[in-house]
């Protein structure tokens, strides 16, 4: 029994709080209520030891992903370095990349496995894996700053889609970013995969050698950093309109082409207010609706 | 690799190595000048289970899970940290609206400076620590004064307004370090004039004169012989319980008249005052029962010969069980003192078991004046009508108190269940100490509440510069519904 975990029931009486270390989950689930609390026992269970077998392999977690290179053991450990592997020809991640979605999955599959549900989610910090029955739809909300939350839209997603996963990256969220982009949505299949492309999409938002960005080596601030010495982005200072224009289209290129490549459904990139949408037409998708509630996180399910 | 001045925080198996000035990956745990801390100075007290603690509030109550579960908030915000707005005639610093079963609710939250103030220590101890109403003593400076001995406790009663203002500048400023200490559950060294010198720390057991006390007793003398009268019958001839206060002795006590104890011809030093209870056997002190006496013979008379007998056995023993010596008399009736037979250790063992341990127990003793009332209604009057009427409920850090009776708001707070670091000081001296009014928006409007300073819990709680704290589980949760003890009135 992992005494750290704590669990409890939001003020709401409908959300439970899953807390270990890093992890920090928000769950909800629809349908009987005997089915939603065997759902919630499950969740619980599953949840003790997602952290210590994690972090069991997190020195293997922390390196580069090759190709063909060798399989980590845990369930959730492999999906983060499925998730990547589409990466990691082409540039530098590791599986951590993809640590909160994976995260997030394993837990709603642990929901789903155990109880008939309606609908679900477990939102790990604005990484989101959802459960969809046939002829339901879950509406989401999404932000265009992880720290200063305020919605610019929200996307419908509908169980005849396939997308179950959607994640927000980006240069003022928890985790380093190498590039410069304020939020990345990215909508895909699963939540591990929609975890790394967000990664690497915010990443790809950038404006390499630009003398007002302020880039310090990841291992400067955070000595186990799994990046390592390479330079992460502190601050941002002045940068032109064409400059914004010229971050966001190199990020809006990256997306395409992993649309393209049907790694994921859609994205939504963000730098300075202003904005790039690629395949959201597809998800009845309301840009700046009036009067909606705001969520806890980077991006949050409403309804 | 750990590097230069990086730390590693084994809050969670993450083990992150965190640099001064960050935090690790869980954004809640950072480094602050090579300490691992938990963020931030103004503390919100998180309704989670304490940390640590395995039990899950969700699968508690799920039992009667209906799918339709109502709660209170679950977070509530406590007045560490907060700041305060004297001397000026403002608003708190926070004042805060959530809604608690449907009922919306309004705390004020603020620090108070505390001239007026002081701390009240039980002290649990026989010993004897010094007269009544001698000075105690910190650093040599008067800081309080020894008041009524109660069961099993000493009182001191340590600061007031007259040593942290009325004295010398040192003497005040001595109090105010000592009561600071003390309510932040640190140790504090006091001597009391002519008598002992004890190391306080609240919720830790007292130090006497060098002696770290483990027990309270179990009872006085004449309890203690009640309490074990039967299971002494048969065993032992006589026994005598060696307290300060009433030292006991079994064939003259009504407990072992009941059970037929033969009369053993014994002789106590002492004023007898009923049958088989003696007072002032001997001095106070810090030896046998919170006497002075290190050998218990010297309390006992020669045993008279019409009654007492060859190898009548004798124990003695004091009421934490934590001295004891066992005798048999000779053929001349002197008692010789030999080994414990194992039938009685186990009753010496048992006054022990009995023994609740001692601690040092500290009370915060405030009363919050006119200006800090004023940062929570326009009408200062009317808040201390509206505690007194039990509409407004008194918390300190989230604590709850006792609020005494009669006029002000003068309240008492057992500063262990309090969050760490909940008080303060500023120079003048005085003690800074949290304290929320919570009650309902209603009648906050009606006694001149600041309502359009009210904020929603979640602004507070999406600020940075928040301490989450999981609460207290022996405290009741602030906001939990039911009216608080209504002070009695004097009217």
């Amino acid at each position: 029994m992992n005494p750290r975990a704590q669990v409890r029931l939001l003020e709401d009486g409908k959300r439970i709080h899953l807390n270990d270390g890093p992890i920090d989950l928000i769950v909800e689930a629809f349908g009987e209520p005997n089915e939603v609390n065997t759902a919630f026992r499950a969740a619980v269970e599953r949840f003790r030891n997602v952290l210590d077998e994690l972090c069991g392999e997190l020195t293997f977690l922390r390196q580069a992903t090759r190709v063909d290179g060798l399989l980590p053991s845990g369930v959730v450990a492999r999906r983060m370095v499925a998730a990547v592997a589409p990466y990691c020809e082409r540039t530098f991640i590791t599986p951590m990349a993809a640590v909160a979605g994976a995260v997030a999955e394993e837990i709603l599959t642990t929901m789903t496995a155990a109880a008939r549900l309606s609908r679900a989610y477990v939102n790990n910090g604005g990484d989101i894996a959802l459960h969809l029955a046939p002829g339901e739809h879950f509406v989401v909300g999404m932000v265009d700053r992880p720290d200063r939350p305020s919605l610019f839209g929200t996307a419908t997603v509908d169980s005849a889609q396939s997308v179950r996963g959607i994640a927000t990256s980006g240069c003022r969220g928890r985790s380093f970013s190498l590039g410069i982009a304020d939020a990345v949505t990215v909508l895909a299949d699963r939540a591990a995969v929609a975890d790394a492309a967000a990664t690497i999409i915010a990443n790809a938002v950038d404006l390499p050698g630009h003398p007002s960005i302020v880039r310090v080596p990841a291992r400067g601030l955070s000595p186990d950093s799994d990046l390592g010495d390479r330079l992460v982005t502190q601050a941002v200072g002045e940068i032109s309109d064409f400059e914004i224009a010229t971050a966001l289209n190199a990020g809006d290129a990256l997306a395409r082409s992993l649309i393209a490549k049907g790694l994921i459904h859609a994205a939504a990139l963000h730098l300075r207010g202003e904005a790039k949408i690629v395949g959201l037409e597809r998800f009845s998708a309301v840009i700046k609706p009036e009067n909606l509630e705001l969520g806890w996180s980077s991006a949050s399910v409403l309804h | 690799m750990p590097e230069d001045d990086a730390i590693r925080c084994d809050a969670c198996p993450v083990l992150c190595y965190i640099k001064p000035g960050r935090t690790g990956a869980c954004d809640r745990y950072a480094n602050d000048s090579g300490q691992l801390i938990r963020i931030d100075p103004h503390v919100v007290l998180d309704r989670a289970v304490s940390r640590g603690d395995s039990v899950v509030p969700f699968l508690d109550r799920d039992r009667e899970w209906d799918g339709s579960l109502v709660t209170g908030p679950e977070n509530f915000v406590t007045a560490i940290g907060a700041g305060t707005t004297y001397p000026d005639y403002k608003p708190a610093p926070f004042i805060i609206s959530s809604t608690v079963q449907g009922v919306d609710m309004v705390t004020v939250v603020t620090e108070g400076i505390f001239s007026y103030c002081g701390v009240k220590v039980k002290i649990d101890t026989d010993r004897h620590l010094g007269p009544e109403t001698n000075l105690v003593r910190a650093q040599g400076e008067p800081v309080g004064h020894v008041t009524t001995g109660e069961y099993g406790s000493q009182m001191l009663s340590l600061g007031g307004v007259r040593h942290l203002t009325g004295g010398s500048r040192k003497e005040g400023t001595v109090t105010c370090e000592t009561l600071l200490n003390l309510c932040d559950r640190k140790p504090v060294e006091l001597t009391i004039d002519e008598g002992a010198r004890v190391i306080v720390q609240a919720g830790k057991p007292p130090v006497v004169d060098g002696t770290q006390e483990e027990r309270m007793r179990v009872g006085c003398g004449s309890a203690t012989i009640g309490m074990f009268a039967k299971q002494w019958f048969g065993k032992v001839d006589e026994v005598v319980v060696v307290d300060d206060h009433i030292t006991g002795v079994l064939s003259e006590h009504q407990a072992g008249k009941l059970l037929g104890v033969r009369e053993t011809g014994i002789k106590m030093k002492g004023h007898r005052s009923t049958p088989g209870r003696y007072f002032r056997v001997a001095e106070p002190g810090t030896a046998w029962g919170g006497t002075n006496i290190a050998d218990p013979l010297a309390i006992l008379q020669d045993f008279n010969p019409k009654f007492a007998w060859p190898k009548l056995r004798l124990l003695m023993v004091s009421t934490t069980g934590e001295h004891h010596a066992y005798f048999e008399l000779d053929e001349a009736l002197r008692p010789v003192e030999k080994e414990l037979p194992a039938v009685l250790s186990e009753s010496v063992a048992r006054i022990k078991e009995n023994c609740e341990p001692a601690l040092c127990t500290v009370l915060f003793m405030g009363g919050a004046g006119g200006s800090l009332r004023a940062g929570v209604t326009e009408n200062p009057v009317r808040l201390t009508h509206s505690v007194r009427d039990a509409l407004t409920r008194v918390t300190c850090g989230g604590a709850p108190v006792y609020v005494w009776p009669g006029g002000g708001i003068t309240f008492m707070v057992d500063v262990s269940r309090m969050p760490e670091h909940a008080f303060g000081y500023v120079p003048t001296p005085a003690l800074v100490a949290p304290i929320e009014f919570t009650l309902k928006v209603k009648d906050y409007a009606a006694l001149g509440g600041y309502m359009d300073h009210v904020r929603s819990l979640d602004s507070v709680m999406e600020g940075k510069a928040r301490r989450r704290l999981s609460a207290n589980p022996d405290n009741p949760w602030p906001l939990a519904p039911g009216k608080s003890p209504r002070p009695r009135s004097n009217q």
